[in-house]
């Protein structure tokens, strides 16, 4: 017996396709980095992740998309820009400021913007992408902290999120300031006023930092390297925190039929989500290029290079600076003058103190919250802003305060776009900035539990349906109908509001002092917190509800079929 | 406390569903390009387009690049730069159309069947927990840290003071204040030749005739220009030297009636009545709340505005603030007419100029 040619006989019995060449190609490639990287264990857990869906959650991306977009302009930029304060004369292409004396920043922001093809486009890329990337960072929060998707597990990811928004202010910061022209040297000389005003070491730091007297040869090159090194590399490092623990956690969904605590329900990363999120950082890149070629922004040669003798009317920062800048304005002119000492308390309390006091309790609201709620559990369903009223009023008094502090910082130019005095401007802003969040926290609660209120109504009594009814006593009503099912499941899938401990049942734990003192102080701000909330309803009131609706309809229907008017009025 | 609250160790609690029960993910629904061919086709054809314009885009943007100019045509149309406006404008529509065609692609084409996935409590597992904290134990055991606190401290303590180089390297980022801030270059004037106030930008020296009243005249000390009269280095003032110097130097002058002058009080607490002529006042022009220059005159009361923040001086009563944020009057620049009658400074200013800081003293002129 000879064994024949075995080579033309299928060795398997499979009934796919022999691979193509390139399949084979790219199976021998993934094989070779598997190989050395492990990389399928790690991609087989994660090439299907499942993320859910809403438009809210594009706020992110938005920020993460920009800084990308930041990244790639700035490498731009920093092939042309150079930071020096070496005073030179122009002679470049801008004929209003030939032969004028200016930094080597300043002429070389020149260079990029009218010799280099497409240096313009890109400062001002560059510009917009910074306002969009700290703007939609700031919208972000607001729909995580409104949503209550701060709570445990990710309130660490909150903290990171808060020092994101620092960094990439103190980052717009440095960066604006770095074409050396007359409005960014003022918001320059201004911090340099700030840094005089610290106590006891003022005028040390201002020397270190400026390199000796304001404003120095020195200022320029050190903002430089802080701008496209040290604080990049901390936002970066930062972002992929942000990130890694974003995937970690998984993200937190909204509540509906089948999405619960336990799940998340979503479209695959790969293909739809990678689609979504890769197509949409092409829209990010786009619009940001359009904004940049069709909209100036920051045109240094109309303000002119940084001369300490000028300034111009109507000097503002950037906008994400203008709250501070607001309550500079606002403050009156405290300074105390004792032993031969100055305290500034006019520069220190809207600059070196509210600022970080602003950032700690941004940073502190999860934990302040879940302390006073004493919810330990871990939430990753999100909740409407009207179902934490308390929550949500909190916030919104933030924004009142930021809001009224900016808009003092516009304060001239409010008063000559509206013919305003100043003066009164001023003075109605001192008082707004404290009464002002008061009242927004107070409008803000009411208007929460009326809709909650509203919720439950539709709940009860179903939804308007637009058909009106009239009765055989003449009395016209709208008929209600259910809510479908998924609706009204969505509605009621939310959490009770626990009951505080009564003081009762504190003193009754057998704990004293501190303890005790510290649990009634919890139970009254507990109280606080739920006051008025309304509470979804429960199977038998619902179960109630609907009977009665059923029967009042069908009286209604009965009664209609009955009476005389069933095909209009007879009588006349 | 409720129940609600009390979580079980893994930190989910099965709340019973209530007061409706979860009806469950809702049934898929088919898209129209599910379901037809022809719609499919179209989509398809539809993103096709949508990378087909980006690239057409793309090679518009290659032609504006290579043919538009730049330089002397900035201001072409409205003012935008006709280069910088058609680069960005084919640009940015090049990158949104791959973006939008993706998204095309990704909600039409694109398998649209949501699928669900467990969630894992974000802790560790209590044997996790319990194998780390055996292998901590078990490891700093070895390592002996616990056992010989000499050397744990004495490597706390080095290690601690490896901070201080880092701190002290720091130092030489720029020299000590000294006395700097509370001198300008208006004290280098000679005893036989006061140092000039001349006019900011063109230079020229001022007669006390050339002013009316009501006038305003932004300032800068003649050394700046020449120095040599005054016997300074001109390296003194170039380049940084020049910048420094203007940021503590910068003056205004104004003219009011000699009548509405209210002299203050100097140091010493003597009147400060000789330090104008025929109703010209010289203050700095450095605001003392964060040191923006002060520009903005009111003709009528002699109160003067600070752009950045709106502190509003009065130059006829001592540089009093009347309105805003600053906590300390203009510093006031005793002045004099030399020889051929132009306006001199009788010497430096008597106080700091500029924003507070800690270690200034402060006195009363009223």
């Amino acid at each position: 017996m000879t064994v024949g040619d075995m080579s033309q006989v299928a060795t398997t019995n499979g009934t796919t396709p022999a691979p193509t060449k390139g399949a084979q190609r790219a199976g021998a490639i993934a094989n070779w980095a598997d190989e050395r990287l492990g990389l399928g264990t790690a991609m087989k857990k994660n090439l299907r992740k499942v993320f859910p869906d809403h438009w809210s959650f594009m706020l992110g991306e938005i920020a993460l998309w920009s800084f990308v977009v930041l990244l790639l302009t700035g490498v731009f930029l920093t092939l042309w820009f150079d930071p020096s304060m070496t005073e030179v004369h122009y002679n470049g292409s801008y004929d209003p400021a030939r032969g004028r004396e200016m930094s080597s920043a300043f002429a070389s922001t020149m260079e990029i913007s009218f010799d280099v093809r497409g240096g313009l486009l890109m400062r001002q890329m560059h510009h917009w992408a910074a306002m969009i990337f700290i703007a939609s960072m700031m919208i972000h929060m607001m729909r995580v902290y409104f949503t209550g998707a701060f709570r445990k597990p990710r309130e660490l990811n909150w903290v990171i999120g808060c020092l994101l928004l620092l960094l990439g202010t103190i980052e717009g910061f440095t960066g604006y300031s770095l074409p050396d022209d007359l409005l960014s040297g003022t918001g320059v000389r201004a911090a340099d006023g700030f840094m005089k005003a610290s106590p006891v070491v003022g005028s040390y730091m201002s020397f270190f930092l400026f390199g000796g007297e304001f404003p120095g040869d020195a200022i320029i090159p050190r903002f430089y390297v802080m701008h496209i090194l040290l604080i990049p590399g901390i936002l970066l490092g930062l972002v992929a925190a942000h990130m890694l623990l974003l995937v970690y956690h998984k993200h937190t969904q909204w509540p509906g039929p089948g999405r619960t605590e336990e799940n998340v329900v979503g479209y695959p990363m790969l293909p739809v989500y990678m689609a979504k999120a890769g197509g949409f950082f092409f829209i990010v890149f786009g619009v940001i290029t359009l904004l940049g070629g069709l909209f100036s922004i920051n045109a240094v040669w109309k303000y002119g290079p940084y001369d300490p003798s000028k300034v111009t009317a109507g000097s503002q920062p950037d906008w994400y600076m203008g709250w501070p800048d607001g309550l500079l304005r606002i403050i009156p002119a405290w300074e105390t003058h004792i032993f031969g000492i100055t305290l500034s308390w006019n520069v220190m309390i809207p600059i070196l103190v509210m600022p970080p006091l602003m950032l700690m309790i941004l940073i502190a609201l999860p934990f302040i919250e879940s302390w006073i709620t004493g919810d330990k559990r871990e939430h990753h369903l999100l909740q409407r802003p009207r179902n934490a009223p308390t929550r949500t009023a909190i916030m919104v008094a933030l924004m009142t305060f930021y809001g009224l502090s900016w808009a003092a910082g516009g304060n001239d130019i409010i008063a000559i776009k509206l013919h305003l005095s100043i003066n009164q401007i001023t003075y109605f802003m001192r008082g707004a900035v404290f009464i002002g969040p008061v009242i927004a926290f107070i409008i803000t609660r009411r208007w929460c539990i009326s809709l909650q209120r509203h919720d439950e109504e539709k709940l009860l009594h179903g939804y308007e349906s637009g058909v009106l009814v009239r009765s055989p006593e003449g009395g016209y009503a709208e008929k209600h109908l259910p809510l479908p099912e998924a609706k009204a499941y969505t509605l009621t899938a939310r959490d009770r509001d626990p009951e505080p401990e009564t003081v009762e049942e504190i003193e009754a734990s057998g704990l004293a002092g501190r303890q005790v003192r510290v649990r009634k102080l919890r139970a009254k701000l507990q109280a606080l917190f739920y006051a008025d909330n309304v509470q979804k309803p429960t199977a038998e009131e619902l179960h109630d509800a609907q009977h009665h609706a059923e029967h009042e309809l069908h009286e209604l229907e009965s009664q209609i079929a009955a009476g005389p008017n069933r095909h209009g009025p007879t009588e006349h | 406390m409720s129940d609600a609250h009390t979580p079980d160790p893994t930190g989910h609690e099965l709340v019973p569903v209530e007061p409706i029960a979860d009806p469950g993910l809702p049934e898929h629904q088919w898209r129209p390009t599910d379901v037809d061919p022809a719609k499919e086709k179209r989509a398809e054809r539809q993103v096709a387009t949508l990378f087909g314009l980006s690239a057409v885009c793309v090679v518009l943007f290659l032609v504006a690049y290579f043919t538009l100019d730049i330089g002397d045509n900035w201001h072409v149309v409205f003012g935008f730069g006709a280069s910088t406006m058609a680069l960005g404008f084919t640009l940015g529509l090049a990158l949104l159309l791959i973006g939008v065609g993706i998204i095309h692609w990704a909600r039409k084409l694109m398998g649209d069947h949501e699928i669900s996935e467990l969630r894992h409590p974000a802790r560790s597992s209590d044997e996790d927990r319990e194998g780390t904290l055996q292998a901590l134990s078990a490891g700093l055991e070895e390592s002996g840290i616990g056992r010989r606190p000499l050397i744990r401290n004495s490597l706390l303590g080095a290690v601690g003071l490896l901070g201080l180089p880092a701190v002290v390297m720091l130092r030489d980022l720029g020299p000590l204040p000294g006395d700097k801030l509370y001198h300008t270059i208006w004290g280098k004037g000679l005893k036989d030749k006061p140092m000039r106030i001349v006019r900011d930008e063109i230079w020229t020296p001022i007669l006390a005739s050339d002013l009316e009243i009501g006038d305003l005249v932004n300032c800068q000390p003649d050394a700046l220009k020449n120095p040599e009269r005054y016997d300074i280095d001109p390296t003194e003032v170039e380049g940084v030297n020049l910048q420094i110097h203007k940021s503590k130097a910068s003056l205004i002058l104004l003219r009011m009636n000699p009548g509405d002058i209210k002299p203050g009080k100097d140091a010493e607490g003597k009147s400060r009545e000789n330090w104008t002529v025929d109703g010209i006042v010289a203050y700095s022009k450095i605001c003392t709340h964060v040191g923006c220059p002060i520009s903005l005159n009111e003709r009528t009361t002699h109160h003067l505005l600070c752009p950045c923040h709106q502190s509003t001086f009065d130059l006829a009563d001592s540089g009093k603030v009347v309105f805003g944020p600053a906590g300390r009057p203009l510093p006031q620049l005793p002045i004099a007419v030399d020889e051929q009658g132009y306006l001199v400074a009788q010497s430096d200013f008597d106080e700091p100029v500029g924003p507070s800081f800690w270690e200034r003293d402060y006195y009363d002129r009223w």
